[in-house]
């Protein structure tokens, strides 16, 4: 069974190519429906070890992914479609349990619904992922020793271009444009993932970390992206 | 033991009052007299007391030892029952010896006196009829012969005395004895018979010896009123040293043959009772889990016995843990399975519901409310779920707690704000009092707000509509948050089973709200798992307190909370019509 592709008709305007990897088939069904009715055009993949193959050959714009699957670990899925891609991730868990959700987060997903959801909250985040880059305004923003070009989805650091997730951007960018300002945790959930009520903090604290591996010196003492003890985050000094 | 306790308390209390009074400034100003004598006093009262307490805690260590050491006890009444056992018995064999010895030389010294008696009488047959002088020389040769003669009962000095009328004279081989012969000896012999006695008689450097004297008349031809008697000395100090050699190595066989006894006893109580403590130590470490803890079995005595049946009993104790941790686990396992494999299909059916839901204008009256009435059941039906589910993790120990230092007053703001659109449906005011100062607090901000969104859910629930009051405040090892309702109130008996799952105060009573039974068992869990508390204070028509206490630092232990479990001002009971 290969990726089925989308029909060519969908209802409303198409606002982008979702790729859900499920194995339970009724599941899958259903978010089709409730993804078409939002105007998203849906392909699915239900055997984990097709997964990569399948995401190479449709090139979405948004991958729903869930954890548990036969044949492939749906953690492994994630981190082999990060090496070669910064699509938006969300994962789709049925365990509630910290570790899986860390382990998840750190394999480069950005975001994640847990089972059972509704629609408005799978929607939500979907919708939160794929209006990343949508500034269009010339701005060049300075953190630490690091460059941003805005509009381009550029990060160089003495030239040197720097290869970030749409996610990572937009956290950087945030703590680039307000250099004075002390960020929550909340603060940044609302801003770059789009939470209106507060969520899971550990979605802060492991992109905070994804994000120094890539653009700190050493992300042992941070420079870029500065902790202030029992508050959040803040812009390091240019 | 109680009154040695009951002296060191005396002395201590004695002691801290006096210790505790400012001494004289040094140097110390002019002291008189009086003075002095009273400082003085005052320190031998001291001492004394000090003295008092310190025999007070040897005599304690040493009931102590007594009580806890079998083999001390066995040693000591081993020691003590042997001892005088072997006094007794070398008392007697020393009576016997000396008996003995003593028997020996008296019969020889009588069987000797008896013979000097004849010599004597032989040699002073005539004596009367001499003069004064002759009678003296007479005596003098007859002594000295009697001396030279020797015998069987060995050396012996000897006293002859003639007396006729008041008239007496004696002659004797040393000059001390006739002094030293004891009064009554010669008064028996005076009577006419042979007679003898112990007496200490000096010796020829006046050192007293024990002397066997044996005093006999001897028969003269004379007048009746003439007598002539004889005494013999026999010194006893070869008998002595033997005997005092006897009684020395007597007494060190005694020691030694108590001390052997002891030590047997000692030594035949450890062979018992090492195994027997190797048996508590095992029992012990069984006890703190170690499940795999044996005994070695040696020999087949009692003692292997022992061993044996320990060992039988920790196999069937450790069955039956390993079985009871099995089953317990294989039913968390199941919990926590059950729950996950239900999420997928209740994903599809939520998300058919919404759908179905959304559309529900399109339907006729009927299917329309089905609708509805669907979508409202499956959210309780998914709070029940994720309640068990975490209810099921924190049964198999599988919870974490992810602390970390943050700011408890935006914390609490934030539960509240959301709570507020359920406020407003009860028409229930929330009131919110935080310091004026951030408290930060290492907690885990997503548990804590499940424990706060709870309390403050519950207070709105059972609040009749009156106020709810939520007070934040912190000291520097602990922080506590109250939520107080002014609803119906809590009786005592309520307060016990609050965070019991699945327990309602009133069976019959609405719930809008639709919780699971669980969220105060699992907010008690929250709450255990930083180390917290979780406590409900309540009166029937009063209303009830919650109040939540976590330590500032993570794993630190709480010994206070900031803010009272009682409210401190409690209206006048209304009358419930």
């Amino acid at each position: 069974m290969g990726p089925v592709p989308p029909p060519a008709a969908s209802q409303g305007t198409n606002r982008g190519r979702v790729l859900v990897v499920d194995d339970d088939a009724a599941l899958a069904e259903m978010l089709g429906i409730v993804l078409r009715r939002e105007g998203y055009e849906p392909a699915f993949v239900s055997d984990g070890a097709r997964a990569v193959a399948a995401f190479q050959q449709l090139r979405p714009d948004l991958v729903l992914l869930d954890l548990m699957l036969p044949g492939r670990n749906g953690l492994q899925i994630c981190a082999d479609i990060r090496t070669t891609s910064t699509v938006p991730i969300v994962m789709l868990t049925a365990k509630g349990d910290t570790i899986d959700i860390v382990q998840g987060l750190e394999a480069g997903a950005d975001d994640y619904v847990t089972k059972p959801f509704k629609p408005v909250e799978l929607v939500a985040r979907v919708r939160a992922q794929l209006r990343r880059g949508e500034s269009v305004q010339a701005e060049t923003l300075a953190i630490g020793d690091v460059q941003i070009d805005v509009p381009a989805h550029q990060v160089t650091r003495d030239g040197t271009a720097i290869s970030l997730t749409p996610l990572e951007f937009d956290l950087l960018v945030a703590l680039a444009r307000k250099p004075r300002q002390v960020f929550t945790r909340e603060l940044l959930l609302e801003q770059v993932w789009g939470y209106r009520h507060a969520a899971d903090t550990r979605l802060v604290n492991v992109h905070v970390q994804r994000l120094r591996a890539k653009v700190e010196r050493d992300p042992e003492s941070p420079e870029v992206v500065l902790t202030v003890r029992g508050v959040g985050y803040k812009a390091g000094p240019p | 033991m109680s009154t040695t306790t009951g002296h060191s308390a005396l002395g201590g209390t004695d002691q801290v009052p006096r210790a505790a009074v400012p001494g004289p400034p040094d140097p110390p100003p002019r002291r008189s007299p009086s003075e002095l004598r009273a400082a003085v006093r005052r320190r031998l009262h001291r001492t004394r007391r000090r003295a008092i307490v310190r025999t007070g805690r040897l005599i304690r260590r040493a009931v102590h030892a007594w009580r806890g050491s079998l083999q001390l006890r066995v040693g000591a009444i081993t020691m003590l029952v042997a001892g005088l056992l072997v006094v007794i018995v070398s008392l007697v064999l020393f009576r016997q010896i000396s008996d003995q010895l003593l028997g020996a030389k008296q019969q020889a010294a009588i069987d000797q006196s008896l013979s000097g008696v004849q010599y004597a009488q032989s040699e002073v047959g005539g004596i009367a009829t001499g003069d004064s002088a002759s009678i003296r020389s007479t005596l003098q040769r007859t002594v000295e012969n009697l001396q030279s003669r020797g015998g069987a009962a060995g050396d012996f000095d000897a006293v002859m005395v003639y007396r006729s009328g008041d008239d007496e004279r004696s002659a004797s081989s040393r000059r001390d004895i006739w002094a030293a012969l004891p009064g009554d000896l010669r008064a028996q012999v005076a009577d006419g018979s042979q007679a003898y006695r112990y007496a200490p008689v000096p010796d020829a450097g006046g050192r007293p010896v024990p002397t066997l004297l044996v005093g006999a008349p001897v028969p003269t031809a004379g007048q009746s009123g003439d007598r002539v008697e004889v005494y013999f000395a026999f010194p006893l100090d070869q008998e002595q040293a033997t005997l005092e050699g006897i009684r020395s190595t007597v007494g060190i066989t005694c020691i030694v043959l108590t001390l052997f006894v002891a030590g047997i006893g000692v030594l035949v109580t450890r062979l018992v009772v090492d195994p027997v403590r190797r048996a508590a130590g095992s029992a012990q470490r069984l006890a703190e889990g170690h499940l795999e803890e044996r005994l070695t079995v040696r020999g087949e005595d009692d003692l292997a016995r022992l061993a044996t049946s320990f060992n039988a009993m920790a196999d069937s104790l450790q069955r039956q843990i390993t079985q009871l941790e099995g089953l317990s686990q294989l039913q968390q396992r199941f919990t926590s399975d059950v729950s996950h494999e239900l999420r997928t299909p209740l994903t599809t059916v939520q998300m058919a519901a919404a759908v179905l839901h959304e559309a529900r204008e399109d339907f006729d009256p009927a299917v329309a409310r089905s609708a509805e009435l669907l979508r409202a059941e499956l959210d309780r039906f998914e709070m029940l779920l994720s309640d068990l589910l975490e209810i099921s993790r924190y049964d198999a120990g599988a919870a974490v707690l992810e602390p970390e230092p943050q700011d408890l007053v935006p914390l609490v703001a934030r539960v509240v704000e959301g709570m507020t659109a359920l406020a407003a449906r009860h028409d229930c005011e929330l009131r919110l009092l935080t310091p004026p100062v951030p408290v930060i607090a290492e907690v885990d901000g997503r548990r804590v707000g499940r424990v706060l969104r709870n309390l403050v859910g519950n207070a709105i629930e059972h609040g009749r509509g009156e106020p709810v009051e939520i007070t934040l405040a912190a000291s520097s090892s602990a922080a506590a948050i109250t939520v107080r309702d002014h609803g119906i109130g809590l009786t005592s008996a309520d307060a016990q089973h609050v965070f019991d799952r699945f327990w309602r105060a009133d069976a019959s009573r609405v719930r809008t709200i639709g919780g699971s039974g669980l969220g105060l068992s699992i907010s008690l869990e929250d709450a255990r798992l930083h180390g917290g508390w979780l406590q409900v204070w309540g009166l029937p028509g009063q209303g009830a307190q919650f109040r939540l206490t976590v330590p500032m630092t993570a794993g630190a232990e709480l010994t206070s909370s900031p803010l009272p479990l009682r409210p401190p001002f409690l209206p006048p009971v209304r009358s419930r019509s």
